[in-house]
């Protein structure tokens, strides 16, 4: 008998935490950002636990995309920490090109590899960043796009893909990667309204299976039913943090208010 | 037509080591000219600067210029290499600045979301460039690259003013033995030039349209 040797992911766990406890996995503390003179991020404190679904509301212009690309550092801070399982981001190189492996993005636009299928979008970067022979790239890039109901159009390019098809396989690419973590900034504003569903519903679904993430949506009732925690950002700041149903009927804050009225009556 | 067919080995040699001479000069300036739209593109600075000059210098000089540097000035260095290899060098050189500015169009036209992607999946500059980027930009700069490989088709006659045996070179030369037939010769050597011109279109647009993706 030998000790299974120690995962790095058990470093939280460590000490008898008692089963439950929540472990963070992302904490931003006293983030800042500016675009020359605009503060687009003012001292944001952020914790989001493994498993949890945070969704992120606010209006347009918030800074909640910038705080969204701050987690994978497709945009630099000026100040303050963003840790993932515990690891400071790194600033630049192979060590960040490793942390973004693992940390899964969907855009609002898609961003599928124009030149390539939807079958080599999800093998690509398995085989390039991840290093998987091609055979056990495929089967996984064929299971997560029957996963996401795509099996029949694995052969297509982007371009012959509907937006929920392309979103569904740009959900797929990211999956591939075994992320600890994913970031969805708008999947479903680029959609026409009668494909928004199947995107949410394999967003519920991630959800469901445990996945942790960071939404960032319109879709206030993909927020009320699927989000563990919904956080409200206004020009920088995250003024309120609640749980979905505290927050939609009774927001604490006049700027939540306002936005709530404003969307909802929409 | 007979004068022509009588002098034909002296002109399709002449041809012949015209198209050596492009062949090459087209191989290393689409190579060289690819590598420097990266570097114009790269994250490092000091790689955009030195992209950057040799551009600037490369494209707002005569190529005869180009041509006196690699025949007189290297050689006189104290490097010895044959007229031909000497011309590949200047002409390649002289090209590359413009297929850079192509490729880096071409670069340009790749909507931002595609490198946004690549990096977002965890690839490096390097492998974004070479499996995201370069693959879709080079199909979009097809066009302006044929373009370039006929300019550096036509300016390949430059080399004959510095001892290359090639097309217009073989003019001079058989017009200087057969001065009566000076109309058979601008013609039938005319023609020569455009045959090549057709075939590099012809092939260009092949290129274009086999490489096209859905
Ligand atoms: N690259 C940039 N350069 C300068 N300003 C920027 C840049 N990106 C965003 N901004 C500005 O920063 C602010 C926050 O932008 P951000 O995209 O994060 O807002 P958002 O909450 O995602 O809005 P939306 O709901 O419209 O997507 C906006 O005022 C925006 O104009
Ligand atoms: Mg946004």
């Amino acid at each position: 008998m030998t000790l299974p040797a120690a995962a790095p992911d058990d470093r939280a766990a460590a000490p008898a935490a008692p089963a439950g406890t929540p472990q963070p996995l992302v904490v931003l503390s006293g983030v800042n950002k500016h675009y020359g003179d605009l503060h687009v991020l003012r001292d944001i404190d952020l914790t989001v636990h493994k498993g949890e679904v945070v969704v992120l509301l606010g209006p347009s212009g918030s800074g909640k995309s910038t705080l969204c690309r701050t987690v994978n550092r497709l945009e630099t801070i000026d100040g303050g920490t963003i840790t993932i399982d515990g690891v400071p981001l790194p600033e630049e190189g192979r060590a960040l090109a490793r942390l973004r492996s693992e940390v899964g993005m969907v855009f609002q636009s898609f961003n599928l590899f124009a030149h390539k299928t939807a079958l080599e979008n999800v093998v690509l970067a398995q085989v390039k960043v991840r290093k998987r022979s091609k055979e056990e790239a495929h089967a996984k890039a064929r299971a997560l796009l029957e996963r996401v109901g795509l099996a029949a159009h694995a052969g297509k390019y982007p371009a012959q893909l509907s937006g929920g098809q392309q979103q569904r396989v740009a959900i797929a690419r990211a999956l591939a990667m075994e992320p600890k973590l994913m970031l969805f900034d708008e999947p479903t504003s680029a959609l026409d309204p009668e494909t928004v569903s199947e995107v949410l519903d394999v967003i519920r679904a991630l959800a469901a299976d445990g996945m942790t993430m960071i939404v960032v949506t319109h879709e206030m009732g993909f927020a009320r039913s699927a989000a563990d925690r919904v956080v409200f950002m206004a020009d920088g700041v995250l003024v309120e943090e609640s749980a979905p149903e505290d927050f939609f009927t009774a927001p604490s804050s006049e700027r939540a208010r306002d936005f709530l009225a404003k969307v909802l009556h929409h | 037509m007979g004068f022509l067919w009588d002098n034909h080995t002296v002109i399709l040699d002449a041809f012949g080591e015209g198209l050596i001479l492009s062949g090459w000069a087209a191989l290393f300036a689409l190579v060289v000219g690819t590598l420097l739209a990266v570097m114009r593109v790269s994250p490092v600075p000091p790689l955009r600067w030195a992209g950057t000059a040799y551009v600037s210098v490369l494209r707002n000089t005569p190529l005869v210029l180009c041509f006196m540097v690699f025949t007189s000035a290297i050689p006189h260095l104290g490097f010895t290499a044959e007229p031909l290899t000497w011309a590949i060098w200047a002409l390649s050189a002289y090209t590359a600045a413009f297929v850079c500015e192509a490729v880096r169009a071409g670069i340009k036209s790749v909507p931002r979301g595609q490198a946004e992607a690549a990096r977002a999946i965890g690839m490096t500059f390097g492998q974004s460039m070479r499996l995201v980027i370069l693959p879709q930009a080079l199909r979009a700069a097809v066009p302006p690259l044929g373009n370039t490989m006929i300019a550096m088709w036509k300016n390949s006659t430059v080399a004959a003013g510095f001892g290359v045996a090639e097309g217009a070179g073989a003019l001079h030369d058989l017009l200087n033995d057969h001065a009566d037939k000076i109309w058979t010769l601008f013609i039938g050597i005319a023609v020569g030039y455009m045959v090549v011109v057709f075939a590099i279109s012809a092939v260009f647009r092949l290129i274009e349209r086999t490489w096209r993706y859905a």
